[in-house]
């Protein structure tokens, strides 16, 4: 089952580092207004997988990178602003990380980055990243106060905004759960279910059970090799139709 | 009269061997640490002391804006004084934004290659070279090679070259304690390493980096010996109360180098004069470190994470 008109392909991609290999090989596709869910155990490729996609493993000087990714159909590894790359792409990893700015500033920060310098603008779209990363009614009184200060839900809630502020096409998300609460969780998870109608989401998470609420898709990865990618629905069937996904989701290993 | 669940509590409470030894041994070390802090402490408040006990007699705002007279017998220390304030300020103006640039080359774009770690090597060594050696380069390398001649300009480049190296590794130091996850969020939005560098990482290494650029000011005005080849003179006149007083490339006297004549070149030197200029060139850089405190403490209080 492959979406028709990707947003997001994966052409073979493999990275190492230092000669030790990472992803052997990925060929996925991400469709439009889809979510796809990448689990599998520590070590699996899934981070590297998500910053192969924005090209931050070039920060890493001992990575290499080889295969393709595909945005629209244009290779990433081809495009010569790679800053423009970014900013088509929103990011969370699985720590909180308040910029030391205060909350106003953490989500106007990559606008500016950008170049937008209108102070309506920057209103507008700080209020509207932080409704929805359902942040704004808790600090819409202290936007100047600092994000560092904020508690460590509220903080992944505003690096959520500040990945949705550059008006991503495409959602990166990488455990985000983690530093967060169950209630918080479930708030994030609403979001994105929202989110979904306007971007592409990439969800990389250590709780199957969340990509089960929430995937369209989900892919297995194991080793840095892709198992299996396939309707949500059927990986986490009684039968998903490979030996180690379904050894995985009902928990015999991993 | 205890009763028999207070005996209990008591044997369960009792000391027991392996307690009643670490409390000795935690006592014992405790008090060597006390005492070695005692004993790095004593002898400066004792120097500190005996100097300015010495140097009451001569110290009056006079001996600052004086020159010295009667073959430095007499008269205050005004020459050397502006000539080490000089040299200070030149020299700084050089090291502090060559060593700070450099530092955020190597901490923030340099690649890991062998020529960064040739330069991070050499820095730290450079750091560690005696000054005396920096004042022969300074010789060889400006007075003589570039034809500068003796001179401020030649002597400030000779301290901002001793300086520069530690500049360059304080600066790092600061620049490194800026969180990495500060650097990946804002690369992750788009923002190029210039961004970042001026909107996170330089606001939030700014205390560090002063208090390391102010803590080369004492060591400049301490030095005496890159100075001594390089520009600074036993004696020379100049207009007293004039700021403006000595010209780039003339020659002039300094704190420490006057202090080394006056105690150990000319005989018959009142021991307050003496004295009195230890007191000057320590004051200054006991106030100028004292500034370095006062300003890493008032921007640690705004530290924003």
């Amino acid at each position: 089952m492959q979406p028709t008109d990707p947003k997001l392909r994966l052409v073979d991609l493999a990275v190492e580092f230092a000669g030790k290999p990472a992803l052997r090989g990925i060929t996925l596709d991400v469709g439009r207004n889809e979510i796809l869910g990448i689990i599998g155990p520590a070590r699996s490729g899934k981070t590297t997988l998500l910053k192969a996609i924005n090209r931050t493993l070039e920060f890493i000087p001992e990575a290499r990178v080889r295969g393709a990714v595909l945005i629209d159909g244009e290779d990433v590894y081809g495009m010569r602003n790679v800053y423009q790359l970014r900013r088509r792409i929103g990011m969370v990893f699985p720590l909180p990380v308040g910029l030391p700015l205060t909350i106003y500033e953490n989500v106007a920060f990559a606008p500016r980055a950008a170049g937008v310098r209108d102070r309506a603008e920057l209103d507008r779209r700080v209020e509207s990243c932080l409704r929805q990363a359902a942040l704004w009614d808790e600090v819409k009184d202290r936007l100047h106060h600092l994000g560092t200060r904020l508690s460590g839900g509220q903080q992944q809630r505003l690096t959520i905004a500040r990945a949705l502020s550059h008006e991503p096409e495409i959602l990166c998300l990488d455990e985000f759960s983690i530093a967060v609460d169950p209630v918080t969780t479930m708030r994030i998870e609403a979001v994105l279910r929202e989110l979904r109608a306007r971007m592409t989401i990439v969800l990389v998470t250590n709780l199957v059970h969340q990509a089960r609420r929430l995937a369209d898709r989900t892919a297995f990865l194991l080793n840095g090799a892709l198992v299996q990618v396939d309707a949500t629905e059927r990986i986490f069937s009684d039968d998903p139709g490979n030996r180690l996904t379904q050894a995985y989701v009902s928990g015999s290993f991993g | 009269m205890t009763s028999p669940t207070e005996a209990a509590a008591a044997r369960v409470f009792a000391e027991t061997a392996q307690g009643r030894r670490n409390r000795l041994a935690e006592t014992a070390a405790r008090t060597v640490f006390l005492l070695m802090s005692v004993v790095m402490i004593v002898p400066l408040l004792v120097t500190v002391g005996a100097l300015v006990y010495k140097a009451l007699p001569a110290l009056s705002l006079d001996f600052l804006l004086t020159n010295p007279s009667r073959g430095m017998r007499a008269g205050g220390i005004w020459a050397p004084f502006l000539g080490s304030l000089y040299l200070v300020v030149i020299s700084l103006l050089i090291a502090a934004p060559i060593g700070v640039l450099a530092a955020v080359y190597l901490n923030e774009y340099a690649r890991d290659t062998w020529l960064t770690r040739l330069t991070n090597l050499a820095v730290v060594n450079l750091a560690g070279v005696p000054s005396i050696v920096h004042a022969l380069f300074g010789l060889g390398a400006f007075v003589l090679f570039a034809g500068i001649g003796r001179s401020v300009l030649a002597a400030s480049l000779t301290l901002a070259i001793m300086t520069l190296p530690v500049i360059i590794a304080s600066t790092k130091e600061a620049l490194g304690a800026v969180p990495m996850a500060f650097r990946e969020a804002c690369w992750n939005v788009g923002a190029t390493r210039w961004q970042t560098i001026r909107s996170i990482v330089l606001p939030n290494s700014i205390s560090g980096i002063l208090t390391g650029i102010i803590l080369q000011v004492s060591r400049a005005a301490g030095e005496t010996a890159p100075i001594m080849f390089t520009g600074a003179v036993f004696y020379k006149a100049i207009p007293e109360g004039d700021l403006f007083a000595y010209g780039l490339f003339d020659q002039c006297m300094a704190l420490s180098m006057h202090l080394f004549t006056i105690s150990t070149q000319v005989p018959n030197v009142p021991e307050a004069v003496s004295y009195g200029t230890a007191v000057v060139l320590l004051g200054t850089v006991l106030s100028v470190n004292a500034l370095a405190i006062a300003l890493r403490y008032y921007l640690r209080s705004h530290q924003r994470w």
